[in-house]
Parts: C-alpha cells; structure tokens; sequence
C-alpha cells in the first residue's frame, strides 16, 4: 500500500485539476448558490466528467468501471473541492451507485448502475433522518409487507444530491425498530414511483439535499437490494465509502482556502509591510501546513485500505474522517481570521470554504464520532 | 529462490545462530550506545553489537569500503524485519549513527571517512554534539568558541552548553568561530575533537527530570588537528546544518515513532488505551471515563496520521519524488506529540503520577512522571518548535521576512 500516486493517478490529477480549473471556478459556484434553479449543478459540467470518466473511476470492469478504486475517486472529488463543485459524483457514485455496485442484483445493475456510470442517470441514497445523527442503525422510516412487495411511508432528510435524482436507494426499517442494526432493508425506490415527492434544502454551506417525501409509496419486492432486513451491513460499508470520497473532497477544499490564505498573507499591507512578516501569522500558517500534509496521507491511507481490503480499513476510514473534519474547520477559521473584515463579507469567496467545511465535517460523522468509533474498533 | 529470499534465508540463519539468546525481547528505551568505556545496560549488549558490526549490520545501508552492510534498502528492510522476527533489539544507537555518521559520508574527504566511519560503525568512539554556546541557541551561527590554526594545529578556547552526554562522550563534532569579521555564517569551521585531553573539561548539569544526561563543556587551549576539519575552513555552516537535518529527522523518527522496536512489531497495540484500562476500569468493554477516553483516541489518531505521514515521505523518496515535507514538519510534530502522549499518561495515573520516589508509588509510575519532564526538552533541543517554523515559513510557504 506505496501512499504515492502511480502514472495513471498523477494524470487523472492533472486532467481533473486543469478541468475544474477550467470549467468551475468559485464564481460557477456563486452563480449557482445565487440562481434559483431547482437543480443546483450544471447538467452540463456533470456530463463532461462523465466523458472524462469520472462517474466510472470506483467501479470494477465487470460493472463497466475503470477499476481504479477510491485511490483514484479521491483524486477527482479533492479536484472538486477545490472549486467547490456541486456536481452529484458523491452522491450518485460514492454513495448510491456503491450500494448498487456492493449488492444490487444484474438486473438493478443494468437499470440503473449502468446508466449512473455513464453519466446518464443521477442516483441519490435516503438514510438520514431527523434526530438521527451518525448512528447508521438510527432508521425508523417503515416499509410494510404489501401484495409480496413493500409500501413506504416516511421522510428522510438530508438526502445528498436528492433535488433532482432519477432513483433512491432508500434505507427502510422492515423489521425491529430504531437502533437495531438487523431489519434494515436497502430498496430501490425511481423518483416517478406515485407518492415520491422531493423538496430541496437551503443549506449553509449551498450544496445540495433535499428532503425524500414517502406516501404509500408501492414497490415490488424486486426493488430490495441485497437480503431483505440485512441492509445495515451495506449501508456501513457504502458510508465508510462515501466517507472517504467526501474526504477527499475536504482535501481538496483546505488545500484551496491555504493557498488562497497564503496568497493574501503576501499580498496585504499593514503597518507599511505585507502581513506574511508578522511571526504571529507565520507560525500558525506553518502549523496548517503541517495539518494539510497530515490529512493527505490519511485520505490516501484510507482510500487504499479500502480498495485493497485491509483488515484495518474501518480504522483508516475513521482516522481520516477524524483527522480532516479538524483540519478543515482549523484552516477555514484561520483563513476567516487571517483575511480581516473582508473575510467576513458574503462578497469574498474564502468565506465558501469555512461553511463547507463545517457541512462536511457534520456529514458521515463528525471528529468525536470517529474517535469514539476509533476507540471502539481498537477495542477500548 | 530469488536473491531476496536467499538474502533473507542466510540473515535468518545468521542471526538464529549468532545473537545472544540473552538479549531476545530485551526492550530498552536507550539502547547500547558503545564507546570506549561502553555502559552495559544488557550483559550482552556489547556482544550483540560487535556480532553485528562484524557484519557491517549496525549501519546496514553505509558503504562496505568503510565497514559498513552496503545493503540497499530492501535489503536494510529484510534485516529489520527479521531482527523483529527474533525480537532483537537495535545493536547500537547514538550520535555517531544518527548525526556524525551520515554528515561525514556526505562531506568527508576519502581520508576522514577512513579514520572516523568504521570506528561508529563499530561503536568504539561515542560521539557527542558541541552545537549551543550560552549565548548562542536559536541563533546559533552567533556562537563564538574560537579556533585558531597554526600549521596543522588547531587551538580552541571558549564554552558549549547543553552538550547532551558530553560527560560520557570520547569525541564531539564541534561548531568554532574561526572568522570574526565575515557574515557570521560564514566564519564558522565545523571541527572534531578528542576530548580526552588536559584543555576539555565537562561538567554534568542536572534536569528537571532528576537525571544528568547534559553538561557544559569548556575548551582551555584545547587541541585538534586541521585534518578534522569538515569541508574546510569557514566551510562549516553548510555542514552544520546538513546535520541538524539528520538530527531532526532521528528526533521526529524517535519520539513520534511507535517507541523502542520491541513494541513496535506484533499485532498493534495502544499503550495509552491499556494503561487507561489499568488506571481508569472498564465499562462494557470502553474505557469508562469518557473524557480521557477521547483524549487517549485524539492522540491515538493524531500518532497513526503521523506515521502515515513519514510512510508517505518514504514512499515519495523511494519512487524518485523530491523529498517530501520538511523534516521540521517531523520535528515539530513528533516531539509534540510525545509531550502529548506523556502529559496523557499523567492524567490517566491522576493522583499516583504525583510520586518523585519512595514508598507510595510504583517505580513505573515515577519512572514515567520523570519521563514526561524530560520530553518537555523535546521542542527545545536540536533547534525548537518555533525555529522549526520559521523554517517552514520561509523555505516551504516562501513567506517574506
Ligand atoms: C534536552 C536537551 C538536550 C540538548 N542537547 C544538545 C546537544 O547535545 N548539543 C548542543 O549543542 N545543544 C544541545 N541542546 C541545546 C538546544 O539545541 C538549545 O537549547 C536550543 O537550540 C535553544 O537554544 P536556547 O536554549 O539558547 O534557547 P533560546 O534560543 O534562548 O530560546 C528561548 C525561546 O525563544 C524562542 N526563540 C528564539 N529565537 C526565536 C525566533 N527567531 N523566533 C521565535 N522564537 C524564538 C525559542 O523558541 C525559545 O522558546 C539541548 C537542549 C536540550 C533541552
């Protein structure tokens, strides 16, 4: 497991970094947050990182990936970080199309992995739910036995990428109750199945959820992926997934807000010097740098854990989550800080970063969760 | 076979026949650190080092020429993992190895490698490091021991301080001022020295962790020869610091490390996790007090990313990539943890880290709070915290002065 990035991952580096250079500065993302397009991604943008593969990178070639694994996911989602694309990649391939790639059936898979891979479909995975926190186990929404198949009735929030999918992967109770990992049921639920309604949130970071609306909603019992009442196992594995990519995310987003802080310390006057020659600003911004290099070899460490599956993996997934929800809010505040009053304003773009990285931080689990998870997988 | 499996069959039938049965699973924090009147903290610690620098072994990667292993670093690699295969511990340490060793390869004419590697090699001089004067710590290119040159004699006058083991030492590397009137960096001649003579004296000074490990070290008309002068004269600032880079890596490596090899092989463990058991009782198989619980995971985590970061470093160097981060990021980061981890320790214990000695309390547990006093020197010595990052603000973030 070498943490460095071979030939065809220093490429996709580069190709992803020019790309979303490119194609999604932060004024795409201003202009979005400012628009009042139910959409909230450019359709367009998403389809070019189709073209260039990206909505395949994870998946193996049996499922019509590129079989590069999170080792090359995180490459492209740290791209996106950086430019604060809102595009569904984590949502629909990381989240969604993993769930389907991990246990949906040949069926499920060419209806709608097949096309989520080519960038055709977006996919969106409902487990959140009000009051629920980190707890994967916390799901309450029930599916009733119905005619052989299941009726859904519920909401499930926060429902990345869910404004505008084509198809759920909705995590319902079918047996138990809340807090039992066991009869948890993964199924599959299409956006135009009579009952599905969507509504989208207003977030503080401006990235996309919605909430997923359930009435009596039918499905055959050929919507379940994997074993009905085992999809808690899934769903824990899909997250740690997710968790990964969405690191690679906040890698993208600390490098970013560093160098655009580092930028300002050497461009800014005061007292008749630029501000980078105050100690004070220097040590603090050498102490980010040091977090920065901490949090790439975590991400790295975790994506190969996973690809590779290591016995440790949920460990790595934990340290890397852990380590980056600090790191990115530490950098953010200190980005905030060290622009002054122009940092404070909604005109200046820094400010972006500081509420991303606190929707990342409370997405998948936050710092104390991961520790405590840390603690509890180490036996402690 | 290929030559790395027959490379690894004969250390393995080396060292099952060769090492002292005695000193299998012997884990000591300090090691064996040679000299001509070596300390013996193991009976056989001083064989098991001769058996292996017989072979070279005690500095596998330096060249044969000069008594070394000569092994690449897979090979280094398999001798390190099959020294842990048998539990055996580090033949030799110190800062001959660590320090001396490396910068003399580096910058040693054919005829200074001759006299001084094979000797480290060996462990038959220990090594000491005349860096800090009273006045000259941070800024040390001030400092002002003076050298003067007559023919191939060398005359030094003047102090050092903070000299780590100088009482114990046979020779130090030694920073002189030999212009006065240049930049101050450049009038500086990195010199060695025999400290056996009438014009060295040493005086131990005490810690605040009770032990004595330092001493100031005053040059009276002391003596060398112009042949132990490193990279010429007034060339020495450049070897000075090549140097402090080799030992902030070994300070980075020993304190955020995972400890003394004993505990680093085998299955993980967390030693902060199983004295939180032993101090704090379990509840539904958690630690049960929840506060240090996560205190023990914030520097548990913060160790695992560390080590991942020096694993990336080497995966960097090895792939043909420019170095990596600085190694003050080790520095700085590695020392700083160890403090974390030890004031940890004392929480866990909570009132029975109190003890200095006597009845009361546990050897173990005054060992440890004298422990956690000696690493608060960890971000002062080898240049301290706040040095180290004016080094990273300048040299990687290019911040102005
Ligand atoms: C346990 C131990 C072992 C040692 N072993 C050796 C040895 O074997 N050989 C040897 O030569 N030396 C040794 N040293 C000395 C060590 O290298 C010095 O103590 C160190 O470089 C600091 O110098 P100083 O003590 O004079 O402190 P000072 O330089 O006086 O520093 C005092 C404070 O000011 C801060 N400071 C200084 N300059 C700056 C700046 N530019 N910006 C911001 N802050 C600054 C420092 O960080 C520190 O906090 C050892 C020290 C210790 C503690």
């Amino acid at each position: 497991m070498a943490l460095v990035l071979d030939e065809e991952q220093t490429m996709l580096a580069q190709t992803a970094g020019a790309f979303m250079r490119e194609s999604s500065p932060i004024s795409r993302f201003r202009a979005l947050r400012d628009s009042s397009e139910e959409r909230g991604y450019s359709l367009d943008v998403y389809k070019q990182m189709a073209e260039l593969g990206w909505t395949a990178i994870p998946f193996s070639e049996a499922d019509g990936g590129m079989g590069m694994g999170l080792a090359g996911l995180v490459i492209v989602t740290e791209a996106m970080g950086r430019g604060l694309a809102p595009e569904p990649l984590i949502p629909s391939i990381a989240m969604a199309g993993q769930a389907l790639s991990l246990a949906g059936s040949a069926d499920q898979k060419s209806t709608w992995l097949a096309p989520a891979i080519e960038g055709e479909k977006v996919l969106a995975l409902a487990y959140a739910e009000r009051g629920q926190r980190y707890d994967l186990r916390d799901i309450a929404l029930g599916a009733t036995d119905k005619d052989g198949g299941y009726e859904l009735s519920g909401e499930k929030t926060l429902v990345l990428g869910g404004q505008c999918a084509d198809a759920f992967v909705v995590a319902a109770r079918t047996a138990g109750k809340g807090g039992d990992a066991d009869g948890i049921t993964l199924l599959l639920v299409p956006a135009d199945a009579a009952g599905v309604s969507t509504e989208r949130q207003q977030r503080a970071d401006c990235q996309n959820s919605a909430i997923l609306k359930l009435e009596g909603v039918k499905l055959g019992a050929d919507a379940v992926i994997g074993k009905a009442g085992e999809g808690h196992g899934v769903l824990c594995d899909v997250v740690d997934r997710a968790t990964v990519a969405l690191c690679g995310e906040m890698l993208g987003g600390m490098n970013e807000a560093f160098d655009r802080t580092l930028d300002y310390l050497k461009e800014r006057k005061q007292f008749d010097t630029v501000i980078g020659t105050f100690q004070a600003l220097k040590h603090r911004a050498a102490r980010m740098y040091i977090e920065l290099e901490l949090a790439r070899s975590v991400v790295m460490a975790a994506a190969r854990a996973i690809d590779d599956g290591a016995d440790n993996a949920k460990v790595l997934v934990s340290i890397a989550k852990a380590k980056l929800s600090d790191a990115y809010a530490l950098i953010t505040n200190e980005a905030v800080q060290m622009h002054g009053g122009i940092g404070m304003t909604d005109e200046h773009d820094i400010g972006f970063f500081m509420k991303r990285a606190r929707g990342c931080e409370m997405t998948f689990g936050d710092a104390a969760y991961h520790r405590d998870r840390f603690a509890s997988l180490s036996g402690y | 076979m290929t030559d790395l499996e027959s490379f690894r069959a004969e250390v393995r039938g080396f060292l099952e026949e060769s090492a002292p049965e005695s000193i299998r699973g012997w884990v000591n924090q300090d090691g064996y650190w040679g000299g001509k009147n070596p300390e013996l903290p193991h009976p056989d610690a001083k064989r098991w080092c001769d058996i292996m620098a017989e072979r070279g072994w005690t500095c596998p990667t330096w060249p044969k020429e000069y008594g070394g292993g000569g092994l690449d670093k897979v090979q280094a690699k398999v001798l390190d993992q099959e020294l842990g295969r048998l539990k055996l511990p580090p033949p030799l340490t110190g800062f001959g190895l660590s320090m001396i060793g490396p910068t003399l390869l580096q910058f040693g004419t054919e005829e200074q490698k001759q006299e001084h590697i094979p000797k480290i090699i060996r462990g038959e001089i220990r090594w000491c490091q005349g860096y800090s004067e009273p006045n000259a710590g941070s800024d040390l290119a001030s400092l002002q021991a003076q050298a003067v040159i007559d023919g191939d004699e060398i005359t030094l006058n003047g102090q050092k301080i903070w000299t780590s083991y100088g009482d114990k030492s046979d020779w130090m590397f030694v920073l002189t001022r030999t212009d006065n009137n240049v930049k101050k960096q450049q009038g500086i001649t990195f010199l060695l020295i025999d400290m056996e003579q009438p014009g060295v004296e040493v005086r131990p000074i005490k810690l605040i962790s009770g032990a004595s490990p330092f001493c100031e070290t005053f040059f009276d008309n002391a003596k060398a020869s112009t042949g132990n002068i490193i990279n010429g004269l007034n060339g020495g600032w450049t070897v000075a610091k090549a140097l402090l880079g080799h030992e902030r890596n070994m300070i980075g490596n020993v304190f955020g490390g995972g400890g003394p090899r004993g505990e680093r092989r085998g299955p993980p463990r967390n030693p902060l996790a199983e004295l939180g058991r032993e101090y704090l009782g379990e509840q539904d198989g958690r630690i049960a007090d929840q506060v240090l619980r996560d205190r023990i995971s914030q520097v548990s985590v913060d160790h695992q990313a560390f080590l991942l970061t020096m694993q990336r470093n080497n995966d960097n160097l090895k792939a043909g990539h420019r170095p990596g981060p600085e190694s003050s990021i080790f520095k700085i980061y590695g020392t700083e943890l160890n403090q974390r981890r030890e004031e940890l320790m004392l929480s866990i214990r909570g009132p029975q880290s109190v003890g200095w000695e006597g009845p009361g309390f546990e050897e173990a547990e005054t060992t440890q709070t004298k422990a956690w006093l000696r690493s608060r020197g960890n971000t002062i010595e080898g240049g301290t915290s706040e040095v180290q990052l004016n080094i990273i603000a300048k040299r990687v973030l290019e911040l102005p002065e």
